[in-house]
């Protein structure tokens, strides 16, 4: 199930970049669609329908944004990405302008990879000064440029609405939807935003084909997927698995033992106990983020869950009533069980039901997640409270 | 905001099948059809925002709850507000709101007109699971007109989104971030270190008691139960257009003879009308922009053209934030209300054989900023503070309820003489356009002898609540006197909000300018929709205050600042003549630059 797909050596610029300018626009989009390929920040939008909606949106100017805010909880895949597969993503994106008309191109870093903006910037210049990027790239008529935008340290900024309003130099909060980015995003112009690792799959499925990059996964989870894996197993890191893997498989593989718990998809994903280990991860089982978090049995899932409360308290960007007071509410209840309160069942009721108001409530997937820790711990994990 | 276009659609809303607009969101089409859903954060003058997310409402298919105010509505919706997770979605967000919101409600200003509450009484409310803080977290800030008490904040943001949108002044901001978030200023500046022009427009959005206006009432109170003060009220022209919504009657109501019968019962010794210092702002400023055009057509010399009125406040600061080099096209002339203290304590002084310094000088307003220029150093002409107390709208409402009157049961009474002696031109200056077509009715007749060329003297091109509206006048056969006006093409123009007054002032700025005189005003709809009026406002309430205050014009015998007798008399007895040396001891002043951040 370890794959090499994402992490392997380039496709050749001159050869794919050919062959993706040998498409029509929407023969991409369409390539994209048909590749099944769905975002890789974790909310798994499929990525050939955004961009199809980019490309239909009418603007007088376009923009393709990677995101390359990585923030959430125990997730470093990106950085890998950025560091080793940098041409992957100048391609992902040089692709993606072509197929939407977009001939500008923004990567938004997260601000802690401040040290890696000089040889990011190094690389785009030497790709411009190759003919890959600029002015007329290949000769082809096409104009796409990249340039780089430093997040200032919000979580909620890896939300794209968010995001584009901190681009826009106001406060990282996330926007109503309707409209889209795809319709009016950065300074109101049709936008795609995608994550890192998902350009990072495009070149792989121009070189390809649909197909081929289908052939591992399920079937609405197709392709490799980097997970950041930490925690309790010996061998942590950076691994490219088939969507669908096996929790079990993956702590096999990375030498968990004696495991209790396994945080799946960051802080706001899933908690997974061990009667949960045979299920898959992808779409159809715990919605893949980036990060798996494994804890083993010494643990005490309080102390965890506090940790995650604290993180999303600190990070919500105080807009919306449900996560803003939410997580206040449900980080002060967590913080008095952590220090061996016990809550009556009054009070675990309207926790619960805080929960889940904030979840069908919230105004973006960061107050729609949030209590997600607390009840997948509070159900699972219930004799450490 | 989404403009609804008219291709019509189909929708369910509890069941009810309803015609909805394309474009249109949940909440357009519930209200229309009497479907109440909570909001907080909505507001009818402002963006959708979204973020208080009380209008939360069931859309089948739909895993997540919508909120009802920027959900566009699609063909075949199927909309439930009232389904189980919506109504312990809706209780539980109230219960947030309420477990962070600090404060009596018996001691708030905003008792009994406070959205919270009212959502928390019709919801049910009985009680918040979550404990509050039990103490104050933060200090009331008072040190301005505009009193804020974050305490009471439920950020919504209205107040934020009305000083950006409408106003463009963007004084306030949110601070920090999730629980730590707050609404407050730069650098934790305090009000009246920044920017804000005091026009109060915040206040009126605030749905709690959180922004309210400094209280004058408890000074008005001890002065008027002083035997050793001659007390004098005058009242602005707006606040008879708006006074009766306080007691629970619609908008457009005109309580002129109430209101002034309620003030002499309050204990008032005269009471007297800001009207007239309108009348006789006309002749001054009519009479400086005339010598302004003089100089500029005849002379040659270097003046400003075009001229700027200057009777709202709100303006006055703004222009000194932002425009300062735009300070030599205001018109020097006082805002009546200022006239009218500086001689009060003068000529009406004189005339009573009264000590200027027994006089207490009170005035209702309906604007906030109000308080402010009475408090400006430069308002001492008379050898005093020219107005001593300002009173708001509500404040007054506040004080007829204090003394336990009906106002709409009391007899109607008139205005003392002679300064309460005015006519339909200064009643109009409480709308946005109303200065301009005063200005117009005597100006032109100045000039030419004549009635301006308009049906009834209505100049219906300066009237409405379109946020420029432009004018000209063409002067044909003037008197001899101005004879260097024949066949010249005067160009106003007329802006409510500071977010228009902005366009026209960089115009101006740039040169490009085809104006000869441009009114602003800071507030929307002008002083009828000032900071200091009754709370709720909305396009619709403006609009019928508007009408009352036409209406109102429209029945008075005198229409024309210049035929104001008491104004002639005033010039007879005591000013000389207009632009005169008496007057710009009195009537006249300059401003000066403030920083603009």
């Amino acid at each position: 199930m370890q794959r090499s797909r994402l992490l392997s050596p380039i496709c050749e610029y001159t050869e794919l970049l050919n062959r993706a300018f040998s498409y029509q626009p929407q023969a991409i989009v369409e390539l994209i669609k048909d590749s099944g390929l769905r975002g890789r920040g974790g909310a798994g939008f499929p990525t050939g329908l955004k961009w199809d909606f980019t490309a239909k949106a009418e603007g007088k100017k376009k923009y393709v944004i990677c995101n390359a805010d990585e923030g959430e909880p125990g997730t470093f895949k990106d950085r890998v990405l950025l560091l080793e597969s940098t041409d992957k993503l100048i391609q992902g994106m040089t692709i993606a302008g072509y197929a939407v008309g977009s001939n500008y191109g923004i990567i938004y870093l997260r601000a802690e990879y401040k040290w890696m903006l000089n040889d990011l910037m190094n690389k785009t210049d030497e790709m411009k000064n190759r003919g890959y990027l600029g002015k007329n790239i290949l000769g082809k008529d096409f104009d796409f440029d990249i340039e780089f935008r430093l997040n200032a340290g919000a979580y909620v900024c890896g939300e794209e609405t968010a995001l584009i309003e901190s681009l826009e130099g106001k406060r990282g909060e996330a926007r109503n939807k309707p409209p889209y980015p795809a319709q009016e995003g950065y300074l109101g112009y049709p936008t795609v935003i995608n994550n890192v690792e998902t350009f990072c799959n495009v070149p792989y499925i121009i070189c390809h084909g649909a197909e081929e990059f289908k052939k591992f996964g399920t079937d609405k989870s197709c392709g490799t997927k980097l997970f950041s894996i930490s925690g309790d197993c010996e061998a942590p890191g950076v691994y490219e698995l088939d969507l669908g893997s096996k929790v079990q498989d993956m702590l096999d593989l990375v030498g968990s033992r004696n495991t209790k718990a396994v945080q799946i998809g960051g802080a706001g994903g899933a908690t997974a106990s061990e009667k949960d280990f045979d299920k898959p991860i992808c779409y159809e089982g715990y919605p893949p983020g980036g990060s798996i978090m494994i804890f083993n049995k010494s643990r005490n899932m309080v102390h965890v869950l506090r940790n995650f409360m604290e993180f999303f308290e600190e990070e919500s960007c105080g807009q919306c009533t449900p996560c803003r007071e939410g997580t206040k509410r449900l980080t002060d209840a967590v913080i008095r069980i952590d220090r061996g309160e016990k809550l009556n069942d009054e009070e675990m009721k309207t926790l619960l039901e805080l929960a889940e108001v904030m979840k069908i409530t919230s105004k973006c997937g960061l107050g729609q997640t949030a209590a997600n820790p607390f009840v997948y711990i509070y159900e699972n994990f219930r004799e450490d409270f | 905001m989404q403009t609804a276009t008219e291709t019509m659609l189909n929708i369910k809303i509890n069941g009810k099948e309803l015609q909805a607009k394309q474009g249109e969101t949940i909440l357009d089409v519930a209200k229309r059809n009497n479907i109440h859903i909570p909001t907080l954060c909505y507001h009818d003058d402002l963006c959708l925002s979204g973020i208080c997310r009380v209008c939360a409402v069931d859309v089948e298919g739909q895993r997540l709850l919508q909120t009802a105010c920027n959900t566009p509505v699609i063909p075949e919706m199927v909309v439930n507000t009232n389904s189980q997770r919506v109504r312990k979605a809706r209780k539980m967000i109230l219960e947030l709101l309420l477990s962070e919101h600090v404060g009596e409600c018996t001691t708030c200003k905003r008792n009994l007109n406070c959205e919270l509450q009212e959502l928390a009484s019709l919801y049910g409310i009985e009680e918040v699971r979550f404990k509050k803080p039990e103490e104050k977290r933060f200090p009331i800030e008072e040190n301005s007109p505009i009193v804020r008490d974050n305490d009471k904040c439920i950020l919504c943001r209205r107040c934020v989104r009305v000083c950006e949108e409408i106003q463009e002044v963007e004084a306030i901001t949110p601070v920090g971030r999730g629980k730590e978030t707050s609404i407050g200023c730069l650098y934790d500046l305090t009000l009246d270190e920044t920017v804000c022009v005091f026009c109060g427009q915040c206040i009126n959005r605030c749905p709690t008691g959180a922004l309210t206006e400094k209280d004058a009432t408890k000074d008005v109170w001890r002065a008027i139960e002083d035997p050793a003060k001659h007390v004098v009220v005058q009242t602005a022209p707006a606040i008879r257009a708006a006074l009766a919504e306080e007691f629970d009657v619609p908008p457009g109501e005109r309580v002129t003879g109430k209101m002034t019968a309620a003030l002499k019962m309050l204990g008032f010794d005269t009471v007297f009308d800001t009207d007239f210092t309108a009348d006789l702002t006309i002749i001054e400023e009519g009479t400086e922009l005339l010598t302004r055009l003089k100089k500029a057509l005849v002379d040659k010399s270097d003046v400003s053209i075009p001229m700027f009125t200057s009777c709202s406040p709100g303006w006055i600061n703004y222009i000194e934030h932002h425009y300062p080099d735009l300070l030599s096209n205001l018109s020097t002339c006082k805002s009546p209300q200022q006239m009218f203290g500086a001689l009060i304590k003068t000529y009406y002084a004189q005339k009573k054989g009264l000590d200027p310094d027994s006089i207490v000088s009170v005035s209702v307003m309906p604007c906030t900023a109000k308080k402010y220029e009475a408090d400006r150093p430069e308002m001492t002409d008379s050898g005093y503070k020219d107005v001593d107390y300002v009173l708001t709208t509500r404040e007054l409402a506040r004080m007829i309820k204090q003394a336990g009157l009906d106002l709409m049961e009391i007899e109607d009474a008139e205005f003392d003489a002679p300064m309460g002696i005015s006519t339909g031109a200064g009643v109009i200056f409480g709308a946005t356009g109303g200065v301009m077509e005063a200005a117009i009715r005597t100006a032109y007749e100045l000039v030419t002898g004549r009635e301006v060329p308009f049906e009834n003297l209505d100049i219906k091109p300066v009237r409405g609540m379109d946020g420029i509206r432009a004018a000209s006048v063409t002067i044909t056969d003037p008197s001899p006197e101005w004879s260097f006006l024949d066949g010249a093409e005067v160009k106003v123009a007329v802006a409510h909000t500071l977010s228009n007054a902005r366009k026209l002032m960089d115009e101006v700025r740039e040169g490009k300018s085809p104006y000869h005189f441009i009114e602003v005003m800071a507030c929307p709809g002008g002083c009828l929709g000032g900071g200091g009026q009754p709370i709720p406002t909305a396009p619709d309430i403006r609009k019928k205050r508007a009408q009352a205050i036409y209406t109102e014009d429209d029945c008075l015998a005198l229409r024309k600042s210049h035929e104001n007798p008491a104004v002639k008399q005033l010039y007879e007895e005591f000013l000389g003549e207009p632009n005169g040396h008496k007057s710009h001891e009195l009537l006249h002043t300059h401003y000066t630059e403030k920083s603009n951040w």
